[in-house]
């Protein structure tokens, strides 16, 4: 089982104070969170990639290529990588140079993005946005497993005798997750190639997302990958943590209550209640995310929300010293207890290249058979 | 025997209001004319007011909460709609369409709808027409061929002698069951976690 964060980079006022970070402070203050995760004890740090403002993570790979530099053991990712409006060619060679730098340190989650002016930014129509994520991840797919792609579909120019360089670490592509909040053709899609399967889960009610993983697990197990208990589930997570459970409320409030995404709606009773935002002490956060597992069947990824809606940066550190410490220690704990030996971990690096020097073995020995 | 349910929207503010009079009259005289044909009648009736915050909720958040999931739910598996709105400012009232933006796109497509309004004079009635009936085209609702508007006086003495409102109500009611009745529409209803027909995750040859 993995933990981890993601963050959405946004740039916003801080409410209590009415302090807005510049964008380098902001920069600086990411790269210090990600940081904090590894020496934490957190295993995923993921980025968000958005093109206007007041998000600052436009180009996901210089700030992953930093902190690779900058840790050991921490996997470095995307929450998530815009597979509509990139192309795919920029994708493929972006992510297997990340995979190089950082040692196999790194995977990818791919989504479609929802902001509607990038599509047209980048040349793009919003309504084939199914349509893109679906050929332009087809053509990622067989750039990164083939040496050399011919290729004609309907949305980039073709390519004819095309090399994407460098080629995967050890011949073995980062592994792919699908992040999707309503589409079924997305979790199609990620069981039919038996990527992984994210859902951000913090926006909507469980029972929405439940489905939506129940229809990916259903569908990787048709499509031959394993058991649905065996595919692979990352889910999105919110919390904000005190010792003092009041103590929890009373400071995140503020923040919540004007918050860029869910401010001036919902009151946080309601919003705690009604999605896994969860907001107290760390016993609290771990019985809650301790359950997930009874509602989305034993998973793989968790990660959580911890740095947005203008909490400072001291905030942030203080909050993943708590997360770190005592929160994931036990959940590692809690969520090992009757985990089936069958459920997979993860799919890392070192775990696909043994996949593939198995298979590959199991190819060259057979024709002497 | 068919067993039919009857949504009822009614986005009226005051308590009581003529608006949710209007609806139930409406219901009511659909419900008596299904019944004469031998159907079962469920009617569920919706108050927008008790829904006004976590509407605006949902506009805010993108999601409903459990309260307006579940009216929302009933309106897009209902054989029928009775939606009524008081007039104000020339048109539908704003929480009245709010709650219809917070459906889920093509959620009452061929929906049976009756469409229903009220307004202090009938100087109001014709919002009915060029305002409401747009709205429901736009979401491919089957709307019926008459609506009712009723004016404070349609309550009263003043009743128009040669058409009053109970005259106007049954016969939009006598249509719009007929448009239920012919209906298959909740025959055919979509999961809304069912793949388009003839989606191809890779893509190949399959773009639509």
């Amino acid at each position: 089982m993995q933990f981890g964060i993601f963050t959405v980079g946004d740039v916003t006022q801080d409410p209590t104070t009415g302090r807005t970070p510049s964008e380098g402070e902001r920069i600086q203050a990411i790269l210090a969170i990600a940081q904090k995760a590894e020496e934490v004890g957190l295993d995923v740090f993921a980025l968000g990639e958005h093109h206007n403002p007041p998000f600052i993570p436009s180009s996901p790979t210089t700030i992953l290529g930093y902190l690779a530099a900058k840790t050991e053991r921490l996997i470095l990712s995307t929450s998530t990588t815009l597979i509509t409006t990139n192309d795919p060619v920029k994708i493929a060679e972006d992510f297997a140079t990340l995979q190089h730098v950082s040692g196999g340190r790194s995977d990818i989650m791919l989504g479609r993005g929802n902001t509607g002016p990038v599509y047209p930014w980048f040349g793009q129509d919003i309504r084939q946005g199914i349509p893109l994520a679906i050929e332009n991840y087809a053509l990622l797919h067989r750039l990164w497993r083939e040496d050399v792609v011919d290729w004609s579909g309907k949305f980039r120019t073709p390519l004819q005798g095309f090399t994407a360089t460098p080629r995967p670490l050890d011949g073995v592509p980062p592994f792919v997750w699908h992040g999707s909040i309503r589409s079924p053709e997305i979790a199609e899609q990620a069981a039919y190639y038996g990527d992984g399967f994210f859902a951000n889960n913090i926006f909507w009610p469980k029972e929405h997302y439940m489905k939506l993983i129940g229809f990916y697990r259903q569908r990787f197990e048709h499509y031959g990958h394993g058991t649905a208990e065996q595919a692979i589930v990352g889910l999105g997570g919110q919390v904000f943590m005190r010792k003092n459970s009041q103590d929890a409320i009373d400071e995140f409030r503020p923040y919540f209550d004007v918050a860029p995404v869910y401010g001036h709606g919902p009151s946080l009773e309601e919003f705690t209640a009604q999605t896994p935002l969860t907001v107290g002490s760390p016993q609290q956060v771990i019985d809650r995310y301790a359950a997930m597992r009874d509602h989305f069947g034993d998973y793989q990824r968790q990660l959580f929300l911890m740095d947005h809606a203008g909490l400072p940066l001291k905030t942030v550190l203080e909050q993943l010293d708590l997360l770190g410490e005592e929160v994931v220690p036990v959940l590692r704990k809690e969520l090992a207890k009757d985990r089936p030996a069958t459920v997979p971990d993860a799919p890392t690096h070192e775990s696909l290249v043994a996949a593939k020097r198995a298979a590959d073995g199991a190819r060259v020995t057979e024709p002497a058979r | 025997m068919t067993t039919r349910t009857l949504a009822v929207v009614s986005a009226g503010l005051s308590r009581p209001s003529s608006t949710r009079m209007l609806a139930d009259r409406l219901a009511d005289a659909t419900a008596a004319r299904l019944r004469e044909t031998g159907d079962e009648v469920e009617v569920v009736t919706i108050e927008l007011r008790d829904l006004a915050s976590d509407i605006t909720n949902n506009l805010l958040t993108g999601f409903p909460a459990p309260r307006l999931a579940e009216a929302l739910e009933t309106v897009a598996s209902a054989d029928g709609l009775v939606a009524v709105t008081p007039i104000f400012s020339a048109s539908y009232s704003g929480l009245f369409k709010s709650f219809f933006d917070v459906l889920e796109p093509g959620a009452i497509s061929d929906l049976p709808v009756l469409l229903g309004a009220t307004g202090g004079t009938a100087r109001h009635s014709l919002a009915l027409d060029f305002a409401l009936r747009p709205l429901f085209s736009y979401l491919h609702a089957a709307v019926a061929p008459t609506a009712v508007f009723a004016a404070t006086d349609d309550w009263g003495d003043a009743d128009d002698a040669a058409k009053p409102l109970p005259e106007r109500i049954d016969r939009a009611a006598a249509e719009f069951a007929e448009v239920v009745r012919r209906s298959t529409r909740t025959a055919g209803l979509r999961d809304p976690f069912a793949l388009p027909a003839g989606f191809d995750p890779t893509g190949v040859g399959g773009i639509q």
